[in-house]
């Protein structure tokens, strides 16, 4: 019951929000967002589960009920959570609540809508991550963009209105094209499954129960299927080159939504490619290791290239972004222990990482009110909690000992290089090393420009140092990041535990 | 039987009874104070005749009456009339949209005259829909289209001072009148046929009717046409834009989501009871294969009312194509039916059923919200529009709820109302049907998003002013977002019951 709990009380809060007035709508927002991070984390500390939710483990806090019965195959709402979901679960409650805070500042107008859909966000997103019926779980999908469109588009910057539309239509279509191919998943097991529960469906699968479907045999349709939820998941995830619409997207939404979308919406991505494509079609994914192994490698490099050559310090971080995916996918590909939970522990990490870069820009966009690298200089002087905290962000980006960053990408490296998946592997791994360098060179690049040397700003506003409740979110997440990078074993433990089946599955093709 | 088993077997039409004595209260009420200007008394007593005969209806469902569960359907005076689980699923459908417009009404015909006309018309045409819905006889079901038909007409032109309003409901009442005249026609020839008007004995005598199976399809297709009228389905659509955007935005609601359902409730009722496809469709050379026809009008329907929403400057007439659209999936309960379908057969004319009583819902909610619009004097073309979430959140909140649920976004009714239908058509065999409604469907966003657009994401004009918060207004709004809403987590009873009792239809 806890997650019916922790979902309904944020639709609550997200519901009371709504009719707050404007002055105190932040306040009450974060005040509410509250509850969910302690429900997060009695639920953590509840935490009973083990092994793969979907492959015969025991997930914690299950739920199974029947919700609708309709011809052949029924919907249950099933909910529950195992090593993969607990992480982003906790995850989502503490980033939100850190990204309303950092709302204070930025959004003047029309504040009890915003904090409304913050939180109404938060709910859905903790639906798609419990959610382990494949209905339950499209409902959720679905409805975190209905709040993102808005957040966006009435929110946002300039270009607000394309930059919402654009975002909606891609990932909008990707859902479709992702929904055809699951279905026929569905279809290709025909009676071998009586309802769409994602546990059941992995194990006929894993069973070999799947059958030919409109034409094609058995491993084609996997095929087929894979290739049609790749592409859906790899938009939102985004891998190159889909992943036209981020920084558009990112540039136009203010800080607290460039949070959220970064911190959290990416993760949805990769998250259902874990728990669909590689868990349900293993054997299929090995075959295309080769393809995905190179878009991986290709959105590591060409995400740190279209990041070096950008001026908007906004724009950096949000191409970064696409380079720190491209790692997750190539540790998921890798299916070894290190890989697979290597990604699902960088998911976490990237999500406070780049948190904190996307609202350390924002504080500073704050008070300068420009973006532009070329626009100033020296803003260390002036700012320099703020400037010392994004340095030691940018310092975790790259990679430094010790913060979540390093203890991601090397898990990750280390099982990339063990993978047996093919033997060019270990090259390719060497290829993605590569795009630390250039991150580094990038973000030092950035900073040396903007925070360091003698001070220069043309602008007429008043370089001081930000208000403490724009620094605390910061603060607060470069801790979480230090202590995830000192101990990993806090998450990577159950990660692992829920990790390993996926890797001990044979092949039923 | 009915609930009270001792009751006379005429209680089982309370629904239609408790409606037709409230439109009579309401006249009463009228004719002793003719200048009335108490609004609230109408209103009320127009509200509380539609909720007790809904109650009424919806208790009967749950207690099994006229269902299999307690001894069949119950014919009535001659089987003239039936009560059975569909006529009461629909009843249920006609007497919330009913409630719903009477509470909306309470504001926007504050300023009008002849209120009392206005409650008793909108009353009697309930009374007709839930007599068609249990009408057993072509000639009750023309009698009953006629009394559903005629105060529509009326209301349609009711602010007869507005241009629009008076031209709307000329051009109703002569393609309702010609209509009529086909429908009459179409039911003649069939009589002549079958020498029967009683819809089972039509079936009955179906069986010597080889020779003249020319005109028992000419017969067939008039009646066809009939319903196409009443349901705004093509080729009989071209009313309904003009009539939805002239009359009064509460009228256009029960119009485009109560009148549309009586013309499904029947239409399911003859074509399954009178026309079983089984029997009609060996008849002679060829036969008459009914089902094919709904096929081609569901696609045509649908396609033709989406294309033409999109290419909408004004909302209101924008949800009339809408609304065509939503004729289209409806239609799919027919046109999915087989003669060797079995059980599948009942699921879809439930599916078909459960999404037009979540259309009610959606539908009517986005009427009122027009209606709320006209109110505050906005405007009616998407510019308008711009920014009226600033100015009114909780109005907008519910109007986005409508939208996204009529182009079928998760989380809300209309998603998985519609999932439900294209999965029943998918089970019939009938994917390529599921195929283009569901392209449809996701053409509709695009219109549909529009309107959310321009609320929220648009700049407010400058002189964009809201004056007053009909209270009534608000009401029947929120209360229908509500149930939109709440119908997603509880859709489970709705389809069960809406298959179970469109299962006994075969």
């Amino acid at each position: 019951m806890i997650i019916e709990a922790l979902i309904a009380v944020t639709f609550l809060a997200a519901l009371v929000t709504f009719v707050v007035p404007d002055r105190y709508a932040g306040k009450a927002a974060f005040a509410l967002s509250l509850v969910p991070v302690l429900g997060s984390l009695y639920m953590w500390q509840q935490y009973d589960a083990s092994g793969n939710a979907l492959l015969g483990g025991s997930a914690a806090f299950e739920t199974d009920i029947v919700w609708l019965q309709l011809g052949q195959y029924d919907l249950h709402w099933l909910v529950g959570v195992d090593g993969i979901s607990m992480p982003l679960i906790v995850l989502t409650t503490i980033l939100t609540t850190l990204a309303i805070v950092s709302a204070w500042t930025p959004i003047t107008e029309r504040q009890s809508q915003f904090f409304g859909l913050m939180l109404f966000m938060e709910a859905n997103l903790l639906g798609v991550f419990t959610a382990l019926d494949f209905f339950v779980w499209f409902v959720f999908w679905e409805a975190v963009l209905v709040p993102m469109y808005f957040l966006i588009g009435v929110w946002g910057g300039p270009r607000r209105k394309y930059a919402a539309i654009k975002f909606f239509v891609y990932t909008n279509i990707a859902s479709l094209v992702m929904f055809i191919g699951f279905i026929s998943l569905v279809f290709g097991l025909g009676d071998s499954i009586s309802s769409l529960r994602l546990p059941e469906i992995a194990q006929a699968l894993q069973a070999g129960q799947l059958g030919g479907f409109a034409g094609l045999s058995a491993g084609a349709l996997a095929s087929v299927a894979f290739i049609a939820m790749f592409f859906g998941f790899a938009v939102k995830v985004p891998v190159a080159p889909l992943h036209t619409w981020l920084p558009d997207a990112h540039v136009e939404a203010p800080t607290p939504v460039s949070v959220m979308l970064a911190g959290v919406l990416l993760k949805m991505g990769t998250y259902a490619l874990l728990r669909f494509n590689f868990t349900m079609l293993p054997e299929t994914a090995r075959s295309f290791a080769l393809p995905i192994a190179l878009l991986a490698v290709a959105s590591v490099i060409y995400g740190a290239l279209l990041a070096l050559a950008q001026q908007d310090l906004k724009r950096i971080v949000a191409y970064s972004s696409v380079s720190s995916m491209g790692y997750v996918i190539l540790g998921l590909i890798a299916y070894t222990t290190y890989g697979v939970g290597g990604a699902t522990f960088q998911m976490v990490a990237h999500g406070l990482i780049s948190g904190l870069m996307f609202m350390a820009v924002g504080v500073i966009y704050n008070t300068t009110h420009t973006r532009m690298v070329t626009d100033m200089s020296g803003v260390a002087d002036r700012m320099p909690v703020t400037a010392g905290i994004f340095v030691a962000g940018a310092f975790g980006y790259m990679g430094l000992p010790l913060m979540a960053g390093f203890a991601a990408e090397f898990f990750i490296f280390k099982g990339a290089f063990e993978s047996t998946v093919m033997e060019a592997m270990p090259l390719f791994t060497g290829a993605a090393m590569f795009g630390i360098v250039i991150v580094a060179g990038y973000l030092l690049f950035a900073m040396q420009r903007t925070l360091f040397g003698p001070f220069e700003f043309d602008g007429d506003y008043e370089i001081t140092e930000a208000p403490f409740h724009d620094v605390a979110p910061l603060a607060v997440l470069l801790l979480l990041t230090i202590v995830l990078g000192v101990s990993p074993d806090i998450f990577f433990t159950m990660i692992q535990d829920a990790v390993n089946p996926i890797l001990e599955l044979g092949g039923a093709f | 039987m009915t609930p009270l088993q001792t009751a006379p077997v005429w209680t089982a039409a309370a629904p239609a009874i408790i409606l037709a004595a409230t439109a009579l209260l309401l006249l009463t009420i009228d004719t002793i104070d003719p200048d009335t200007t108490n609004n609230g008394l109408l209103a009320t007593t127009a509200t509380l005749g539609s909720l007790a005969a809904g109650g009424v209806a919806a208790w009967f469902l749950m207690a099994g009456t006229g269902m299999e569960s307690t001894g069949g359907a119950i014919s009535l005076y001659g089987d003239a009339l039936i009560v059975d689980g569909m006529s009461l699923f629909f009843t249920l459908i006609f007497t919330s949209v009913a409630a719903m417009v009477s509470v909306a009404s309470y504001d926007y015909l504050a300023d009008e005259q002849y209120q009392g006309e206005f409650y008793s018309l909108v009353l009697l045409a309930a009374t007709g829909m839930t007599l068609m819905a249990m009408s057993n006889s072509l000639a009750t079901v023309f009698v009953s289209l006629e009394l559903a038909s005629l105060p529509s007409y009326a209301l349609v032109a009711f602010l007869k001072k507005n241009r629009g309003s008076v031209e709307a409901g000329l051009k109703y009442f002569l393609i309702g009148a010609l209509s009529s005249a086909v429908f009459a026609f179409g039911i003649s020839l069939v009589y002549a046929v079958t020498g029967s008007l009683v819809l089972p004995d039509i079936a009955a005598g179906l069986s010597g009717a080889d020779e003249l199976v020319g005109v028992l399809g000419l017969g067939v297709l008039m009646i066809a046409g009939g319903f196409a009228f009443k349901t705004a389905s093509v080729p009989f659509h071209f009313w309904a834009p003009e009539a939805y955007e002239g009359a009064p935005a509460p009228i256009s609601a029960f119009l485009s989501s109560a009148s549309k359902a009586a013309g499904f409730a029947v239409a399911f009722r003859v074509f399954t009871v009178a026309f079983p496809l089984g029997t009609i469709s060996s008849l002679g050379p060829g036969g008459i294969d009914w089902s094919l026809l709904f096929a081609i009008l569901a696609v045509v329907t649908m396609t033709l009312g989406n294309f033409a929403a999109a290419t909408q400057q004004n909302v209101k007439r924008m949800l009339a194509y809408s609304s065509i659209g939503h004729a289209g999936y409806a239609l799919i309960g027919l046109a999915a039916i087989t003669v060797d379908g079995g059980a599948a057969n009942g699921n879809v004319l439930g599916a078909s059923m459960a999404h037009l009583l979540v259309y009610g819902f959606m539908n009517t909610g986005a009427f009122l919200f027009i209606a709320m619009v006209e109110k505050w004097g906005i405007g009616r073309t998407f510019e308008d529009y711009n920014g009226i979430a600033s100015k009114a959140p909780i109005a907008a909140t519910a109007m986005t709820v409508f939208m996204f649920s009529l182009a079928g976004l998760p989380p809300f009714g209309g998603f998985v109302s519609k999932y439900a239908l294209f999965y029943s058509a998918i089970e019939s065999g009938f994917w390529w049907l599921a195929a283009v409604g569901a392209m449809n469907s996701a053409l509709s966003l695009f219109y549909y998003s529009r309107v959310v657009k321009a609320m929220w994401i648009e700049e407010p004009a400058k002189s964009l002013e809201i004056g007053s918060q009909p209270v009534g207004l608000y009401g029947a709004v929120v209360f229908a977002a509500v149930g939109t809403v709440l119908l997603l987590p509880g859709f489970q009873p709705v389809i069960e019951t809406a298959q179970t009792v469109a299962a006994a239809l075969f």
